[in-house]
């Protein structure tokens, strides 16, 4: 009996567990998967949480434990140690120890906000949130429907982030709730980001670069927080401009998980050194790493992840036979940007190629717009939902092709 | 298209400044695309760019300025005092390095 382990029970982990299921000879293989959550969060949903577009809780989570196909045996607990010279890796229920012919890291991401000093503290959730977790977008939710203007700001503390395109999501439906509350006009919005533009993108530059004017949204650029101070009720960066807020909205430093940290097994954010075109570890023969928890350079995003998953699913099958992997994952990602007003638009992109106009899947055709505002594309992303927990996740094809194709794209 | 002439030869950069060909970077051409910054390198401005080439050869991006800190040990004020206003941009453009970027 061969082993697989995979840790982390996120997209990537479930997708590839349930491919996996299926795809291998459950006489021959021990597919074993390990978190320490019992819920899956739906996280894409997040950001319409604060604007109560979801407004339950039920909207965007389920137990983890009924999403794995029967063959994949489901531990619940914290992973403590991995052991790669080992080939085991060691958990903190009963002190158990998992051995294992191939691993799979799928340990993701997660917001440190107790890098920045003060953004913790008793303004916590009071004045200052994040909307990354289930916890902050509802507590931001509660204090939105209250809310009576002021400045509303929304910082990015660094780069890489988990869904780089969510706090723009976040401005454009934060300018549309205000106006449909009657309150635009009595709320200034700032966007303090650490990148030198908004858009870096020449091409996503031109086609969407006017909105934040359009939507009267002020910009920091090059913005490196030192600080939140809550006295003063400011922001302050590494070169001393303060910007002052009501209410603070911060993407807090990411960074991968901790067992990767305790392992040694990753960089100074702990992500995991991953080929970038194969997924395997760049040391370890019969580890490889999916999601949030690599180091590319690709958006950390599901989509990402599932392309990864796809990627990864053909060249392992050929892999456990002893071919070698070829080079098939090329970057691609495919995000949904909601726009506001009930619009949103679509972006599709890759290692190399910069997300360009056009129409998706069909060339010509659609129905979804990139890098065009359009209604269709809002309602892509509402549909989504149901494609994530009933498609996605029990690993089904899907009709997009994993490589990116340039098909319906205009340069 | 923009360019920057020295020795007699002329080498491509984008809307931004970069290079355009990253392979035509080296110690001269990084002195002068510096001068474009009104920036004259000083030994700590080489040892914030030879730790940004490294990052880039091993990781495939430039670092961020919070990685050129922790990792490569020059505070990030003093990073903004060496390439002022806008030091992420500045750093990767005479680093020869690619432009920080998000997704879109």
């Amino acid at each position: 009996m061969k082993k697989l382990l995979i840790l982390g029970g996120g997209t990537a982990g479930t997708m590839v567990a349930n491919r996996l299921g299926r795809e291998l000879d459950a006489e021959e293989w021990q597919i074993t998967l390990v978190d320490q959550d019992p819920i899956h969060y739906y996280q894409p949903g997040f950001v319409f949480v604060p604007f109560g577009i979801y407004k339950k809780r039920e909207e965007v989570i389920k137990p983890r434990k009924g999403l794995f196909t029967p063959n994949v045996r489901f531990i619940l607990s914290d992973i403590d140690l991995i052991e790669p010279d080992k080939n085991q890796v060691r958990l903190k229920k009963n002190d158990t120890t998992l051995s294992y012919d191939f691993l799979i890291i799928a340990t993701g991401t997660s917001i440190q906000p107790e890098e920045t000093p003060g953004l913790l503290g008793d303004e916590w959730h009071k004045s200052i949130f994040d909307f990354y977790t289930a916890d902050g977008a509802f507590a931001l939710a509660h204090k939105l429907r209250t809310w009576e203007g002021g400045h509303l700001v929304l910082n990015i503390v660094d780069t890489p982030i988990k869904c780089p395109v969510a706090p723009l999501e976040f401005i454009f439906l934060a300018d549309w709730f205000l106006h449909e509350q009657g309150l635009r006009d009595k709320v200034e919005i700032t966007f303090a980001t650490p990148l030198p533009e908004v858009f870096t993108k020449p091409r996503a530059s031109a086609f969407l670069g006017n909105l934040l004017e359009e939507r009267r949204i002020n910009v920091e650029t090059e913005y490196l927080i030192e600080e939140a101070d809550q006295e003063k009720k400011v922001i302050r960066s590494f070169d001393g401009r303060e910007v002052p807020f009501d209410l603070l909205v911060t993407i807090p430093l990411n960074m991968g998980s901790g067992v990767i940290e305790r392992s040694e097994m990753g960089d100074d954010l702990n992500y995991v050194p991953t080929e970038k075109h194969t997924l395997k570890h760049k040391t370890f023969e019969n580890i490889f790493v999916l999601g949030d928890a690599t180091d590319l350079p690709t958006s950390k995003a599901g989509s990402v992840a599932h392309f990864q998953t796809e990627s990864f699913i053909h060249n392992f099958l050929r892999y456990i036979d002893g071919m070698e992997l070829l080079p098939t994952f090329d970057g691609h990602s495919n995000c949904y940007i909601e726009t506001g007003y009930g619009k949103g638009t679509l972006i599709d992109f890759n290692y190399d190629v910069e997300p360009l106009p056009g129409k998706f899947p069909l060339p010509g055709f659609g129905p979804f717009s990139l890098l065009e505002e359009s209604r269709v594309d809002h309602w892509g992303k509402l549909m989504f939902r149901w494609i994530y927990w009933h498609l996605l996740l029990k690993g089904k094809e899907l009709p997009i092709p994993v490589r990116m194709s340039m098909a319906g794209k205009r340069l | 298209m923009a360019t920057l002439e020295m020795a007699g030869t002329s080498l491509e950069l984008d809307d931004d400044g970069f290079l355009v060909n990253r392979d035509e970077w080296s110690r001269e051409v990084a002195e002068e695309l510096a001068k474009a910054d009104d920036i004259s390198l000083t030994d700590r401005h080489w040892e914030v760019i030879e730790f940004v080439r490294g990052w880039y050869a091993e990781k495939d991006e430039s670092p961020t300025l919070r990685r050129i800190t922790k990792v490569g040990g020059i505070p990030t004020k003093e990073l903004y005092q060496l390439f002022p206003e806008g030091p992420g941009k500045k750093v990767a453009r005479i680093a020869g390095t690619p432009k920080p970027e998000g997704c879109v």
